[in-house]
């Protein structure tokens, strides 16, 4: 499974572990965590809207904390549910750059099965980076 | 769950890690809650608050209240006052929902009034009260408006026609909290919340009409002075806070400070969410003024929803809000940070109190509470589950060793995934509905996820911040109506 929900962190809010084989799926698959924490049917959110989202941090686990707080960022500034179809990710000199097109609409709730809103992502327990052959993040999300 | 081996029991409601429990703790750190409570708190508390006592500048203790859960930094429950002058401000001692917070209204209308329009006014404050994922208010006002609103909070929505002169009286800093800043907060920070004035949001927010009835009230006398004086008398209870704007004002600080907090200051967490900065840094000052534009926001929202709920029942019940009775009791915030007078070893001190999931609890005669409340002490708002109730406490004298501070709701149990392996939505909802509380929500997976079971026990956590002194029960309410976001 790309992601799974983790029961036995923070009780009140939203924990989420999310794998992959590369590190732009990580990303894609973190997304894809948060995105399922606000809607219960994904398959729901159509591709109407493309935005171009472009990030630096000078840690990679930065970099995923950042992308997602886009993320939320644009749910309640734009209203917009978002899935991350492309993510490219370049490192020089240490500085982690990301550019990735989102896809999604504006929140709908005829259409969309709405479960939570996501307030922010944390930094508890958060960690994202290459365990062995698998690109892993742990993330807390407050809700 | 199981209780660290060096917990020490120090009276029958507090319990105490001592410095020698991890390495770093500069303070010992307290648990305040009966044996029965302690032993079903999850682990992330016990390692949570020991954290919290690591941070520089931290007085006397670090505190956890009766309804004490693993949160993200700070535990929810958490209290920890810093000395201003050597001490640190963090956004995790906080929350991101900056003031979010309770306010109790009441009405001069009883159950029986109340039973037979009850479907039409959930529904229409459904209607009338954005909720659930990425809602929007119906207050119409520009980006620099929006700047207003957060340098005067309550008062901004005075001068628009959104407040009664009391109910500022009647709200925690007159519904402003002086200060405010809106330069220090970002562009983002107020692209997200601009629109959101007047809304509800979702996960554990709500707004519920509610009852006394005779034999839940403990303190009649109290409940005389807060109002409510009349037999099955109908109140109004709800709970949000910043919305998108707060959120975002905690998020920037947060990477503000991580950068600030090593490469600048030389400062060491156990968490990153304990991310923070020395309260009279430039970054700390910076963070203490955008807070306080969340405060103002969360004052705001409130007051504006307060106007709804006014216009609601008034429409209903084709009489005016005045005659209606709809007076505030109080609006009382729990995720704050404030500079407040406490007695200290027999010395006045300033302290910086991080509350995160705990209400202030002002006793009898102290300053800072409406002078209607000087002799009762302030009220104190503690919201629990939409099947079990809430209660109206007020503040204690002997509260000072918390700072004045007590819990502010029942708290969670179990995980929100849990609770939806449980329950579906709409069955939990039909089943409360056979037993009298009728609940309209944006989101049937959300609200089974606010089932009562998987809170704490509301009676058991109140019970016991009165055991401890912290605040006494005046009135236990019980739900007969809901919106949940």
């Amino acid at each position: 499974m790309p992601y799974r929900f983790l029961e036995d962190i923070a009780t009140a809010d939203v924990a989420f572990e999310a794998t992959a084989e590369s590190r732009t799926g990580l990303f894609a698959e973190s997304a894809a965590a948060l995105l399922g924490t606000m809607v219960a049917d994904q398959s729901t959110v159509v591709r109407k809207r493309e935005l171009a989202v472009e990030l630096e941090e000078n840690a990679f686990d930065l970099l995923l904390f950042a992308f997602l707080q886009e993320l939320v960022f644009l749910k309640d500034a734009r209203r917009l549910l978002l899935h991350a179809d492309e993510v490219q990710i370049v490192e020089t000199d240490g500085v982690f750059r990301l550019r990735a097109t989102v896809r999604g609409e504006e929140i709908d709730r005829e259409r969309h099965p709405l479960l939570v809103d996501v307030k922010a992502v944390t930094l508890h327990r958060f960690r994202a980076g290459c365990e062995g052959d698998t690109w892993r993040a742990v993330v807390v999300l407050d809700v | 769950m199981s209780v660290p081996a060096q917990l020490r029991r120090i009276s029958p409601t507090i319990w105490e890690l001592p410095v020698s429990y991890r390495k770093g703790m500069l303070v010992p750190a307290r648990i305040v809650a009966t044996e029965e409570l302690v032993a079903r708190m999850d682990q992330g508390v016990f390692e949570q608050v020991a954290n919290v006592a690591c941070l520089p500048g931290i007085v006397k203790y670090a505190y956890c209240m009766p309804d004490g859960h693993w949160g993200y930094g700070f535990p929810i429950g958490g209290v920890a006052a810093m000395d201003p002058a050597t001490g640190v401000i963090s956004p995790g001692g906080i929350g991101f929902d900056i003031n979010c917070g309770m306010r109790l209204v009441l009405t001069n209308l009883t159950e029986e009034e109340v039973r037979p329009q009850l479907h039409h006014l959930v529904d229409r404050l459904f209607a009338r009260i954005p909720t659930g994922v990425g809602c929007t208010g119906f207050v119409r006002c520009s980006r620099d408006e929006f700047r207003e609103v957060l340098e005067k909070g309550s008062r901004w929505c005075l001068e628009h026609g959104y407040a009664w002169p009391e109910d500022l009286e009647l709200t925690e800093e007159g519904g402003c909290y002086g200060g405010a800043n809106a330069e220090q907060c970002s562009e983002k920070a107020i692209e997200r919340g601009f629109d959101q004035i007047g809304t509800l949001g979702s996960g554990n927010h709500y707004c519920e009409i509610q009852v006394a009835r005779k034999e839940h009230i403990y303190d009649e006398e109290t409940a005389r002075a807060f109002g409510i004086a009349i037999p099955n008398q109908v109140v109004i209870m709800f709970h949000c806070g910043s919305r998108g704007f707060g959120h975002q004002v905690a998020t920037d600080y947060l990477q503000t400070f991580l950068r600030a907090m090593t490469t600048k200051y030389n400062i060491t967490v156990n968490d990153r969410e304990l991310a923070c900065a020395p309260f009279r840094s430039p970054e700390g000052q910076a963070y203490f003024s955008a807070m306080k534009c969340a405060v103002n926001m969360g004052f705001a929202n409130r007051q504006v929803i307060l106007h709804r709920l006014r216009e609601v029942f008034s429409h209903q019940f084709n009489r005016s809000p005045e005659d209606l009775g709809m007076r505030m009791v109080y609006d009382v915030a729990h995720n704050t940070a404030k500079l407040e007078t406490h007695l200290v070893d027999g010395k006045r001190r300033e302290l910086l109190v991080h509350r995160k999931g705990s209400t202030r609890a002002f006793g009898p005669g102290m300053a800072g509470i409406p002078g209607c409340y000087r002799e009762t002490g302030q009220p104190v708002i503690i919201g629990g589950s939409m099947e079990t109730g809430s209660y109206l406490l007020a503040g204690e004298a002997s509260a000072a060793s918390t700072f004045f501070s007590t819990a502010h709701g029942s708290g969670r149990t179990m995980s929100r995934h849990q609770a939806k392996k449980m329950v579906r939505g709409q069955k939990l909802l039909q089943e409360m509905e056979h037993r009298g509380i009728y609940v309209r929500t944006a989101s049937y997976g959300g609200v089974a996820e606010e089932a009562g079971f998987a809170y704490k026990d509301i009676d058991a956590v109140s019970a016991a911040t009165e055991d401890a002194g912290l605040s006494r029960r005046v009135v236990k309410l019980i739900p007969i109506g809901n919106i949940k976001g």
